[in-house]
């Protein structure tokens, strides 16, 4: 493998790892969004390295479309947010189970 | 292909590899969400120099502009509006094994992800060379990437568009406040509104 090449994906997997054990251990719906977008940003590092990898310009512009889908994303997971903090301040995602009937 | 590697572009990745692990274990373990907040600008900003360093300058234009201008500073706002005193009480387990869990399922990604980029080695990538989307050295980037955007993948730019008016109708409807929350009284109180604290905010537990 051509020089650094490995090292980005080594650093993108234990990037998205650790976002994925936030995702799994935090409680704070903000600081979940927080991780989702360190998952979103290592698999944009890989996609911009394997374009380097193939020397694909469609590697980068992939990550447009990513990126969008990260902005949405939070924007819509912000709403859900203030919407529920309105009703019950200092929510945690554990309290979103009282939803249940 | 040689192996060797410029030792400026390794010194840039090592330190930026330092940067973006240690905002992302600022993210996941900080107590107080805006210093997770802080930490994951640490993380973008370093992902943003690791696109440059591989030759994507747009991207890392946009990388700050959108995720630390925009999306980490939306973030804030919202932080900001809800009130910063709270401090998440990491060592809680709501669910028995919980941690642990999610320490084995993390470190078996983690494992399989390497593992895969061990054993694929050269082939990790399978395909061939781009032939009509090559990176030309003599075309700025911002052209190479603006041309693909706008011929090969129009048709996906359109749908994000769309993507992005239903995120923010989507938004304002589930930002917007009601009414009310309770069933609408006689007709003859709607001609005085009542002011919006209704009752289900002011018993609803505070922290």
């Amino acid at each position: 493998m051509e020089g650094l090449n490995a090292g980005y994906l080594m650093l993108s997997a234990l990037l998205f790892c650790m976002g994925a054990y936030g995702l799994l251990v935090r409680r704070n719906p903000l600081v979940m969004l927080m991780c989702v977008e360190l998952m979103l940003n290592a698999v944009n590092l890989s996609f911009v390295t394997f374009g380097s990898m193939l020397d694909d310009v469609a590697g980068q512009a992939i990550v447009f479309f990513v990126l969008v889908v990260a902005a949405a994303e939070v924007v819509v997971g912000l709403g859900i947010v203030v919407a529920v903090s309105r009703r019950r301040p200092g929510a945690t995602a554990d309290d979103i189970r009282t939803l249940r009937g | 292909m040689n192996s060797s590697v410029d030792p400026v572009e390794a010194i840039t990745f090592f330190l930026c590899a330092l940067v973006v692990m240690g905002g992302a274990f600022g993210v996941v373990t900080s107590r107080n969400p805006v210093h997770s907040a802080l930490g994951l600008v640490a993380t973008l900003f370093g992902i943003a120099v690791l696109f440059l360093a591989q030759g994507a300058q747009l991207l890392a234009a946009v990388q700050v502009i959108v995720y630390t201008g925009a999306i980490v500073v939306l973030i804030l706002f919202v932080l900001m509006l809800l009130g910063v005193d709270t401090e998440d009480d990491v060592d809680e387990e709501p669910l028995v094994g919980q941690t642990a869990a999610a320490i084995f399922v993390a470190l078996g990604l983690l494992g399989l992800l390497v593992t895969t980029v061990f054993v694929g080695g050269s082939e990790i990538v399978t395909g061939t060379k781009s032939t009509t989307a090559a990176i030309s050295p003599d075309e700025s980037n911002i052209a190479q990437v603006g041309r693909v955007l706008f011929t090969d993948y129009v048709f996906a730019f359109e749908i994000t568009a769309l993507l992005l008016t239903i995120a923010v109708v989507g938004a304002v409807v589930l930002a917007r406040r009601p009414r009310s929350y309770e069933p609408m009284p006689e007709p003859a109180s709607m001609a005085a509104p009542e002011p919006f604290p209704s009752q289900d905010d002011a018993e609803g537990s505070v922290h």
